[in-house]
């Protein structure tokens, strides 16, 4: 056993943990927060997908007992509840971003660490940006809609009216 | 995953010291190869030595060109101004593998280890020489699609999977490794091997070796490069086919060239003699289209996987024409 302290969405949480223990694990079992998916568990669909020291990466592929001392960021972190939505969610939630839900909280997190490093990507860089999170529902379409929503929107500029388009 | 202990090494001394002092043990940098090994019960090591946390992560200039830490991140590099400027080909490669979160982790050392992605190698089930030595090779009479065509032996046919081992073969890297022994410069030409007798082994390291650093040497070859990776899907798949392609033209003339290929072989596939050969012809389709059959020479496909020759040859003159 090893004892880490890992802080997550702000909050430092310390725990004693056996090293095969996988950081999604941590997150959803430990510390309750079930909003981080586990899809494939073998660091190809991306439903896993949190922010360690703010860079987006599987947390199904990383142990915990690598993230001590690091801090996490998870789709529960983005807004408080009870609070306005983040720009990401409210462009996924107008332009039907999401069917079952399944990959958004690991397209959020991806989204929020492409949205930090290019505040105004072009379609194409959303497209490359998100290769690494599968989606089985929505064509991928509304997703890339979304994220140039609250692109715009994180910008201060009025998200360009989007008739949502199903495939 | 089995249970493991676990060590974090805060000096490379110090990791090659806990390396040996137990057996069974590995390194983990990234993670984003060998956890999932882990998962699928082809690695089961007892031990753990974290090798993350080493402060090998820098990208300096040295005199003789660029000096990459073992652990910088691959998205680290791609986006480094150094190499950006002096060679986009590395930058190149590295945006073609993978996606950003495994970038975000992948360490230059973890990726020159990368394992193959040959289907029989990850499923315990099947036979597999580079897995469980003597045991056979499931891809010879199996399903051999992304199998390789050059350099395989009855062993093994399976390819290397990187695109930055193929950008270092075009580059002249330099691997720099530290053991109980000292330290050692290996070529990147020598570091990955043909499968032979022994395809357990995928590179001539030694167990008890840390990867520290990867030099780039600057050369006066000039002219542009490109790296060209054909997958069955744009984005977010291993190659089929890839090419790393240098070559600078004076007057309508090859004044230097360098040509690897990836997806093919068992290591990044580079043959000077050829690069020498296109040396003084004039740098037009066919001189190109030549270079790449004596490239292909001897090439053995198999059930699956004949149509990558073809693709080969294409892959290199396009290449080389992007760059001419
Ligand atoms: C879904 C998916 C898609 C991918 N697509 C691509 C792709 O298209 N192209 C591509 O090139 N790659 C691709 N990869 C592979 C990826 O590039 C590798 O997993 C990554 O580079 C490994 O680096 P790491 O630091 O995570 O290695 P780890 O998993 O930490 O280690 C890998 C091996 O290297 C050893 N090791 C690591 N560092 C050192 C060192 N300094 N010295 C000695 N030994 C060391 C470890 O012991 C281990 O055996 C993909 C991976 C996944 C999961
Ligand atoms: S090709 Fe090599 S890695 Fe694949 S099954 Fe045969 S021996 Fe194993
Ligand atoms: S669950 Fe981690 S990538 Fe699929
Ligand atoms: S909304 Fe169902 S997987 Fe993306």
């Amino acid at each position: 056993m090893k004892q880490i302290t890992v802080t997550v969405n702000g909050q430092p949480h310390s725990a004693e943990v056996e090293p095969r223990l996988l950081l999604v694990h941590l997150i959803r079992e430990n510390l309750n927060l079930t909003g981080t998916h586990i899809g494939c568990d073998t660091s190809s669909c991306g439903a896993c997908t949190v922010l360690l020291d703010g860079k987006s990466v599987k947390s199904c592929t990383v142990l915990a007992v690598q993230a001590n001392g690091k801090s996490v960021s998870t789709v529960e972190g983005l807004c408080a509840p009870g609070a306005a939505l983040n720009p990401l969610q409210e462009g996924f939630k107008e332009n039907h971003g999401l069917h079952c839900g399944f990959c958004t909280p690991g397209m959020m997190m991806r989204a929020t660490e492409l949205l930090e490093h290019n505040p105004d990507p072009t379609e194409d860089e959303i497209r490359w940006g998100i290769s690494g999170n599968l989606c089985r529902c929505t064509g991928y379409n509304n997703i890339v809609k979304a994220i140039l929503y609250a692109g715009a929107k994180m910008r201060g500029e009025e998200p360009a009216s989007t008739e949502p388009q199903f495939v | 995953m089995k249970l493991f202990s676990y060590a974090q090494a805060t000096k490379p001394a110090d990791a090659v010291q806990l390396l040996g002092a137990q057996t069974q043990s590995k390194f983990i940098a990234g993670g984003t190869n060998l956890v999932d090994l882990m998962k699928y019960d082809v690695e089961s090591p007892d031990r753990l030595v974290d090798i993350s946390q080493l402060a090998l992560t820098q990208i300096d200039a040295t005199d003789k060109g660029l000096r990459i830490g073992a652990l910088a991140r691959n998205s680290d590099v791609a986006a480094n101004a150094l190499v950006m400027k002096q060679f986009p080909l590395l930058s190149e490669a590295l945006l073609a593998g993978a996606s950003p979160q495994l970038r975000n982790m992948a360490t230059m050392g973890g990726n020159l280890l990368q394992r193959t992605r040959c289907h029989y190698f990850y499923d315990v089930s099947q036979p597999c020489n580079k897995r469980a030595a003597g045991s056979g090779c499931g891809a010879i009479g199996g399903y051999n699609r992304i199998h390789a065509i050059l350099g395989s032996s009855p062993s093994c046919i399976a390819t290397n999977p990187s695109d930055m081992n193929v950008a270092l073969a075009a580059l002249d890297a330099v691997v720099q490794v530290t053991g109980p022994n000292g330290s050692r410069s290996i070529p990147i030409l020598d570091f990955h091997r043909l499968p032979g007798n022994t395809p357990q082994r995928d590179t001539v390291l030694e167990a008890n070796e840390l990867i520290t650093a990867v030099d780039l040497p600057t050369t006066a070859i000039g002219g542009k490069s490109h790296y060209l990776k054909v997958r069955d899907r744009a984005s977010y798949a291993f190659a089929l086919v890839s090419v790393a392609a240098r070559l600078a033209v004076e007057n309508g003339v090859v004044r230097d060239v360098r040509i690897a290929l990836g997806g093919v072989a068992h290591k990044p596939w580079r043959l000077p003699d050829v690069e020498k050969n296109m040396v003084g012809k004039p740098a037009t389709e066919t001189t190109f289209r030549s270079a790449a059959k004596a490239l292909l020479a001897g090439a053995q496909p198999h059930e699956h996987n004949a149509f990558k020759i073809q693709l080969a040859e294409n892959a290199i003159v396009r290449a080389l024409q992007t760059v001419s």
